[in-house]
């Protein structure tokens, strides 16, 4: 619960007041990217995207789409790479990384094409114009499988799909595995998930010819490193990209950085417009191709002592970052590095990372960024450990701990853990979550014949990146050729204005953390004021305002460097006010305090003046200003740690500035027939040193903990074989909702951090870094096994309990099971029946008929005969919420007139493709009629693929069903077999499913 | 039902938050986007545009609605509530609102918009929720930042508080 500020004074920072962002954003006045309108005259960009993971593109026909009514111009890559140069690309190798596809797509979802028109609705309708023909090339998306030999390849520059491939070793790892008693590795999938943020992506771009200047309003969220690569994109030198940000954001967690491909083609269509360019991401667009977090296939090997204490570590990492390596990947698996020992003090490493491309969204910024990954693999083999050694995990825990007396500890890989006690911080869990009492409940539920687990994670949290960490990606060699990366530069800005009220800004850009509110506390506590006397600004503007390559909202930096710098700017400031008042006062500045609103002498504090007038005096009489002080009209601090080093030639890198703690533990109990999960008790104990405002730590917590929950359990983007995307929807990709997110045990020690200006550390990535792994160890726990997959759905979990779900029980009705796809698309298979009361040679001459197609294929106009036996057709269908135009090529095959003929088929359009084939068997019943059998067998992929995968079965069963029962009227004979009743039905489903009823 | 021109825009006009309000409609427009853009209430917000996130809802007749899944055109002569008209003047917050402040119940506060329509009509119909209700209720709505339980929180104070407000007016 929050607390109202009311007229208490002094000692802002640390308490839980209530957010100065509130008010607005409850009462429908938030100022995000899409509320703030635009100048008359905005064009709208709606994006065509590829529908296949692996295509060349043939050709692209936009003639049609620019000669819409509405449309100002079309674009495709060709275009885009004309007035751009490719993103930069994060490793030395001959590649390119284009914003929108040039001459070959690589993921389902990468932009093939723009429309810019007068509205969103136009030009999505242009979209359904563009013509594109592509020749297929055979995908791969398992990281693994695409370094196989003869794995299709994505890239000409990445052989095997490799990007990177480092080798590292710390210590001694060579003769510790030779000394070790034990040796266990455990291999693990972190998989493809991402925070979603409800906002999507949003941007207005205008371009100046005559100065050739770009200006973006973006919901980016920075690193504003990226503003160096966008402005090398568009070919102007920084101070001509002026990139800003709205006040609000509707939530970011790192993926709002991936909008930054979208900023050049949206600068790129404004330039060629002539006038202002917005875009509003959809949600599929989002779900599909925004931005993921990496999936990693790890294998992490310990040497290990009889009595548990680990002694090496080898990693196996594969980072898979997608279709193409974006900026600033592969950050992923770089921002762990100093801390691929976790809370442990291990000495020995060897570290093998590979980074591999695939024909999936490119990767990026995603809460935790790095660290679910490594901690999925060191904790469960911390479990590992415990059980085949005989031991309580939680004393294989306790055994490896970084001990307390031995901070600042730097690990083998070179991160400088600032602070801690990572035993007090474990024991405060153990003491407020009552680990017996779980321990208990555990016995008695298993004891009931229940399934019960208990899992425990510990992990340092790292935040406040280094900016050089990324450069260990390349060798000591080519680091030294490019010339040293370091330091994470904070930026913070105090003025005062001529009536001596104090304004605030910082490059920090929130997307609901409260930022404003916690520097108001951090100022008011320096000058005396309250939070409500200080106002602060966190939009960003590159044109105006103190920034860096680190500003922005990430590595969970605010607390500990933004904060952090705003307190050093309101001291330096402060330090100027007190020699002003000083002279005023007639006592020595070192007696000057700020309280109450007031400057006085702390020996007399009854000699006072109001702050606001010193303050002012700067700007109304600055020749009042005692001999040598500055102006305090305005002061901007930028500040880096100095710990924040360049790796060195042997590797080692401090890569983030403060590591906080977490010790996680949960009892779960899993129901035997539907394998559901349910969280008994979570607790989760933090150690995020000092405290700046104890309802924002618990909210981040919160919120990271949902995030992990849905991680671990329900999220996936998931992929088939042959790379058709099938999470389009959030009734496909499952996020937590209030029934499944439990609200955990928070447990709270504070050990200040002695390398930031207010003691705090970062606190808002933590559980997405230990949380999944606690559950996956509780599962592990709950159903004695050593190969836990995430996420753990029910449908997973009753397997691992049940083995894998056997076949429907037969029957004459029953639908044949989906058939296993070689290629992995959504593969259906069908069969039925129907009647027609004309003979059969009269049947067989309909089928042969293009008039009679036309008239009896759902959906068909404009059929053309091709030959006798191959027609081709346009056909507009519904799927679910997607109806769309596409192109079909009919052929008939092993024709047996009258009796049976194999009719094929393929469908290509914007919304996506398919195709399969049918046998229609025609058999005389008798009184001259036909009795019609068939059976088919189809696959769709492509956009229709994404978001309505759910529907596809019905819908094929429909769409068929129209076909012969127009077949059975067109030859006169009333209904087929179904009669009229399942007609109607098929008639009413079909309108729902978004055409016109037959 | 009158037919409608695709090719035209269409006058619709409705009460929103007890104002009279019109403006031109293509029969495609979506109420999401005529609310924000039409009209200018940008309070109500889009997440989702497939009905799933329930950022966009909406009290249409008394009748919680997702705007994105509702035609424009399909709201003439209606009464519509949106998050704008919650609050009993522009300076205050509601029950409900204050809260949602008190408890930290938003972050980013981009589907609270929709959260605090649905909370608004579901504790007019149920005023003394149980906290399985409140829940089951908020499913319907999608939030990544705070982990729900805060909204859960609030939502039950605020039906304490209203039911303790009617008390006394009632036995006034």
């Amino acid at each position: 619960m929050l607390e109202t500020p009311h007229d208490k004074s002094g000692g802002w920072v640390g308490r839980a007041i209530e957010r100065v962002e509130d008010a607005a954003l409850l009462t429908g006045g938030g100022r995000y990217l899409d509320d703030l309108g635009t100048k008359p005259g905005t064009l709208h960009m709606a994006i065509l995207r590829a529908p296949h993971a692996h295509a060349d593109i043939v050709s692209i026909d936009t003639s049609a789409a620019k000669a819409l009514p509405g449309v100002a111009a079309v674009l495709t890559g060709a275009d885009v790479a004309g007035l751009t140069t490719s993103l930069v690309v994060g490793v030395k190798a001959p590649v390119e990384c284009w914003p929108m596809a040039v001459n070959r797509v690589r993921f389902v979802g990468e932009p093939v094409a723009l429309v810019v028109a007068q509205d969103r609705y136009v030009a999505e309708d242009a979209l359904d114009l563009i013509e594109v023909a592509y020749e297929m090339r055979p995908a791969v998306v398992d990281p693994l499988a695409a370094m196989d030999q003869g794995a299709p390849l994505l890239h000409d520059g990445f052989p095997r799909n490799i990007a990177s491939d480092r080798s590292f070793r710390y210590g001694d790892p060579e003769t510790a595995f030779a000394q070790a008693d034990h040796r266990i590795a455990i291999s693990v999938r972190y998989p493809r998930n991402s925070c979603t943020p409800i906002e999507t992506y949003g941007l207005v771009a205008e371009y100046d010819p005559h100065e050739d200047a770009y200006d973006v309003l973006a919901n980016f969220q920075g690193p504003f490193s990226i503003h160096a690569v966008i402005s090398r994109a568009l070919k102007v030198p920084g101070n001509r990209l002026r990139l800003r940000t709205p006040r609000d954001s509707g939530g970011s967690f790192g993926v709002k950085q991936g909008i930054f491909p979208y900023i050049v083609l949206g600068a790129v269509a404004a330039r060629v417009s002539g006038r202002p360019v917005k875009w509003i991401e959809d949600r599929l667009e989002h779900l599909m191709a925004s931005v993921s977090a990496t999936n990693r296939a790890t294998t992490l090997t310990a040497a290990v002592t009889a009595d548990g204490r680990i002694t090496a570590l080898d990693w196996d990492q594969v980072e898979d970052c997608g279709a193409h390596l974006r900026a600033p990947e592969p950050a992923t698996l770089y921002r762990m590095h100093g801390n691929l020992t976790g809370a442990y003090d291990i000495r020995n490493l060897t570290v093998r990372n590979r980074v591999v491309v695939t024909n999936k969204c490119p990767t990026g910024l995603n809460r935790g960024f790095g660290g679910p990954q490594v901690y999925l693999a060191l904790e469960r083999l911390v479990q590992r450990i415990a059980v085949e050694l005989g031991l309580d995990p939680l004393e294989v825990i306790r055994r490896n701990l970084v001990p307390a007396d031995a901070f600042p500890y730097r690990t083998a890989s070179g991160a400088l853990l600032d602070s801690g006690d990572y035993q007090k911080t474990l024991a405060a869990g153990l003491a407020a979550g009552d680990l017996q009492g779980l321990l208990a409940r555990r016995d008695e539920a298993r004891a009931a014949g229940r399934i019960y687990g208990i899992g425990y994670a510990a992990v340092v949290e790292p935040s406040v990146s280094n900016m050089g960490y990324i450069a260990t990606v390349l060798t000591p060699a080519e680091r030294h050729k490019a010339g040293p990366k370091n330091g994470a530069q904070a930026t913070a800005t105090i003025a005062i204005d001529p009536v001596g009220s104090v304004t605030v800004h910082v490059a920090s850009v929130p997307q609901g953390q409260g930022h404003r509110t916690v520097l108001s506390q951090v100022v008011a506590d320096v000058l005396g004021l309250k939070p409500s006397d200080i106002r602060v600004n966190a939009e960003m503007d590159t044109a105006k305002d103190a920034w860096s390559i680190a500003s922005g909202n990430y590595a969970s930096r605010f607390a500990a460097a933004v904060a952090g710098a705003a307190k050093l700017a309101a001291d330096r400031i402060a330090e100027r006010l007190a020699r002003v008042a000083a002279a005023q006062l007639n006592v020595p500045a070192e007696d000057v305090m700020f309280a109450g609103g007031k400057i006085a002498a702390r020996s007399n504090p009854a000699n006072a003046v109001p702050f606001s007038r010193v303050a002012a005096l700067s700007h109304w009489s600055p020749a009042q200003l005692p001999e040598g002080v500055a102006p305090t009209i305005r002061e901007t601090v930028f500040w880096t740690p100095p710990e924040l080093t360049a790796a060195d030639a042997d590797d080692h890198i401090n890569s983030s500035l403060c590591h906080g703690f977490i010790f996680d533990y949960c009892g779960i109990e899993i129901d035997r027939d539907t394998g559901a999960i349910r969280i008994d008790r979570y607790v989760t104990a933090h150690d995020c040193g000092t405290i700046l405002h104890p309802g924002m730590v618990d909210g981040q917590i919160r919120g990271g903990f949902a995030h992990a929950l849905g991680a671990a359990l329900l999220e996936e983007y998931a992929y088939g074989d042959d790379g058709s995307f099938l999470t389009g929807t959030f009734a496909d990709y499952l996020v937590p909702t209030a029934m499944e997110v439990p609200e955990p045990v928070i447990v709270h020690t504070q050990t200040p951090s002695p390398f930031t200006p207010l003691g705090a550390k970062g606190v808002g990535e933590g559980n997405c870094m230990s949380t999944p792994a606690c559950l996956a160890n509780a599962v592990a726990d709950a159903l004695d096994i050593s190969d836990v997959r995430l996420p753990l759905a029910p449908a997973a979990v009753a397997a691992l309990i049940h083995g894998a779900e056997p076949p429907a029980p037969g029957g004459a009705r029953a639908a044949p099971a989906p058939a296993p796809s070689g290629k992995g698309e959504r593969l259906m298979r069908g069969a039925g029946k129907a009647h027609v009361a004309a003979a059969p040679e009269a049947v067989w001459a309909m089928l042969l008929d293009p008039d009679t197609l036309a008239a009896i294929i759902p959906g068909a106009h404009d059929v053309r005969k091709v030959s006798d036996t191959k027609f081709t057709a346009d056909v507009t269908l519904g799927i679910g919420p997607v109806k769309g135009r596409y192109k079909a090529q009919v052929a008939l095959s092993d024709l047996d007139p009258p009796k049976a003929v194999t009719l094929s088929g393929k469908v290509d359009g914007n919304l996506g493709f398919g195709g399969g084939s049918g046998r229609i068997t025609l058999t005389p019943d008798g009184t001259g009629g036909t009795e019609l059998s068939y059976t088919y067998e189809a696959f769709v992929g492509g956009k229709v693929a994404s978001v309505g995968g759910r529907l596809l079965d019905g819908a094929a069963k429909v769409i068929i069903g129209q076909f012969f029962a127009a077949l059975a009227r067109k030859a006169g004979g009333g209904a087929g077999t179904d009669g009229g009743l399942i007609s109607r039905l098929l008639a009413r489903l079909s309108t729902l499913l978004g055409r016109d009823a037959p | 039902m009158p037919r409608l021109s695709a090719a035209a825009r269409h006058t619709v006009r409705f009460t929103l938050n007890g104002r009279p309000v019109s403006g031109q409609a293509a029969p495609r427009t979506l109420l999401s986007d005529f609310l924000r853009h039409e009209i200018g209430a940008t309070g109500t917000h889009v997440g989702c545009e497939h009905g799933v996130c329930g950022a966009c809802t909406v009290d249409v007749d008394g009748m919680l609605t997702r705007a994105c899944m509702t035609l424009a055109v399909q709201v003439e002569g209606c009464a519509i509530r949106t998050v704008e008209g919650l609050a009993p003047a522009s300076d205050r917050l509601s029950v409900l609102q204050a809260a949602f402040r008190r408890h930290h119940a938003l972050q980013c506060g981009f589907c609270t918009a929709g959260i605090l329509m649905s909370l608004d009509v579901f504790l007019k119909a149920e005023p003394d929720p149980s906290e399985e209700a409140v829940r089951d209720l908020l499913s319907g709505h999608l939030c990544r930042c705070t982990g729900y339980t805060p909204m859960v929180r609030a939502a039950l104070e605020a039906a304490a508080e209203l039911r303790d407000v009617q008390g006394k007016t009632a036995h006034a």
